[in-house]
């Protein structure tokens, strides 16, 4: 379990995240919504140890992320941010096995390898695995990049907006995978997610943030109603069940 | 397409026979002696610096994750001249002989380094940003400037040549125990980063990606601009303005070997370094007979080889 306590962080005196306490369970998909500016990616960014906190604390499986020996806490949790601009020439397999390095420390191992192997078809990679990364569309990076985060087979995924600048298709490919990864291999998931209806049909958890504080958090059917919001970005909603799923439309 | 570690063999084969050539051509059975005996020291010399310039390239290129900058960014080259400028205009250059090689090698490392390690204090405080590094070191590189010009106006024309002469990588005059330092110096820092070699390769992926992977991103950091600046300090205060050769080895090394594994990468890039290097001076020595400094040499030819890989780029798109 992740435990968020009390954490603080400040820009030149303007309060990004102000006393966040919150508890995220394993086995789930936890999406964070809200408003651009609510401080969703720096609390994924505090969580992951990118970067530091001004007050507070953040346990992992019970223990504080300070006291986590760092190569020890990277077979724990995996983060990928939203951008992923690399300035060294990978093939996808090379940028794959990368995920093998909190085990190994870059000398692979033939069950390094094999994780590798199982990331990439995962990912249905097989057929670019050889291909180099600037040579791919944003939808196959993507995919190479969680394909990375896969084979570093951590309890905990985070990602920083994974859908960010893909066609419908690769999103739903890419949220599928990440029901997938919860339901059969039994991770934990994070994401920081704009797309609400997304949230809405792939998550189990969603934690809403507005202005540094966490404005709402429950199962779905507890934050997609048309009051809670409305409030938090100040347009009209209209949310209805469409199949098993909540959909709100807001255009 | 050669694999990676054929190529280190071809430039390991052209590296010996280079050094062989530049030991033996002109030897005869009278001179042989005295010939080696000013010869070994050099060449010596010269495949320290560019081992040690290569490297550090190599490294400040990944920790910066920026394929342009170089260590001469951090404004040594301005900085050591303007060391030896204020050592001629304060005690002149009868004191500055005096006080020997091994004094002013000591001085001028020391001095480098701790340059370096201000800047890099203010760079953290500054949160890793690149571009804070860049202007400090054009702000500060300019400032040693302007001071050493100023100074140079200032003195006695004949104390000028002896600056002047600082100011050419020269590797005519190497002090033997100097040499040793250097060498035992650069040896441990290989060492060092040898046994980090794999987070390297993650650093290279950025900042983010390697903390997930669990590299302590930021005290790597810390240490490994730590090792640049001292084998900067240490190649520069033996030979003189030498970073320009940076720019040059690391981009022919990453064109050449085409690799991110560092413990290909760096090898590799010290071999063409040396390479160069040794080629340079033999051309300055041999066709040039002595009246060209190898810094213009090497300068002339890199730029060519500029030129074309700009102009095949081009091509290219």
């Amino acid at each position: 379990m992740i435990e968020v306590k009390n954490v603080v962080k400040e820009y030149n005196g303007f309060k990004v995240l102000d006393n966040i306490s919150l508890k995220i369970n394993k086995g789930m998909v936890t999406s964070f919504i809200g408003p651009n500016g609510a401080g969703k990616s720096t609390l994924l960014s505090i969580i992951s140890r990118l970067i530091d906190r001004d007050g507070g604390e953040v346990y992992i499986d019970g223990k504080e992320i300070r006291d986590w020996d760092s190569g020890e806490l990277a077979r724990k949790i995996s983060i990928l941010k939203q951008f992923n601009h690399i300035n060294i020439r990978l093939t996808v397999r090379e940028l794959v096995s990368f995920g093998r390095f909190p085990y190994s420390q870059g000398r692979l191992t033939k069950e390094d390898w094999q994780k590798v192997d199982e990331a990439i078809r995962y990912m249905k990679l097989e057929d670019i695995q050889h291909k180099y990364l600037d040579n791919l569309s944003g939808g196959q990076k993507q995919r190479a990049f969680i394909a990375m985060v896969i084979a570093q087979d951590t309890e905990y995924i985070l990602l920083d907006e994974p859908l960010n600048n893909l066609d419908i298709k690769h999103s739903v490919d890419i949220m599928k995978t990440l029901r997938r990864l919860a339901n059969e291999l039994g991770k934990t998931i994070i994401i920081v997610i704009h797309d609400i209806n997304f949230a809405s049909c792939y998550s189990d958890y969603i934690v809403v943030l507005n202005n540094g504080r966490i404005a709402e958090e429950g199962r779905v059917d507890e934050i997609l109603r048309e009051e809670v919001l409305e409030n938090i970005y100040e347009l009209k909603f209209s949310i209805q069940n469409i199949g098993n799923n909540r959909i709100c439309v807001y255009y | 397409m050669m694999n990676v570690k054929s190529k280190l063999y071809i430039l390991l084969i052209a590296f010996i026979v280079l050094v062989m050539l530049f030991l033996i051509i002109g030897l005869n059975s009278y001179n042989w002696k005295y010939a080696l005996s000013r010869r070994i020291p050099k060449i010596m010399a010269i495949i320290l610096i560019g081992s040690s310039i290569s490297f550090s390239s190599t490294l400040f290129q990944t920790i910066t994750n920026n394929r342009i900058l170089t260590p001469s960014v951090l404004g040594l080259d301005s900085l050591y001249m303007f060391i030896q400028t204020f050592i001629v205009f304060v005690f002149g250059s009868m004191k500055m002989a005096y006080l020997g090689k091994n004094f002013n090698f000591l001085v001028s490392v020391i001095l480098m380094v701790l340059f370096s390690v201000i800047i890099f204090l203010m760079l953290f405080k500054k949160k890793n940003n690149i571009f804070f590094l860049l202007l400090f070191g054009m702000v500060f590189g300019t400032l040693f400037q302007s001071l050493t010009s100023f100074m140079q106006v200032l003195i006695d024309p004949n104390e000028f040549l002896v600056i002047q002469n600082r100011s050419f990588v020269s590797f005519n005059n190497i002090n033997m125990d100097l040499l040793w330092i250097a060498i035992i110096g650069v040896f441990l820092t290989a060492i060092y980063i040898f046994r980090h070699i794999g987070s390297l390769d993650v650093m290279s992926l950025g900042r983010d990606n390697a903390i997930s992977l669990g590299v302590n991103y930021d005290v790597q950091v810390k240490r490994v601009l730590i090792v640049v600046a001292v084998l900067v300090s240490i190649s520069t205060a033996l030979v003189g303005p030498i970073t320009f050769l940076g720019l040059l080895v690391i981009n022919i090394s990453r064109e050449f070997i085409k690799t991110y594994k560092h413990k290909y990468l760096i090898p590799g890039s010290m071999l063409i370094g040396s390479i160069i290097l040794v080629g340079g001076q033999l051309i300055a020595e041999r066709i040039m007979k002595f009246e060209t400094p190898i810094g213009v040499v090497i300068n002339f030819l890199g730029g060519i080889y500029f030129i074309y890989l700009i102009l095949r780029e081009g091509k290219a798109i």
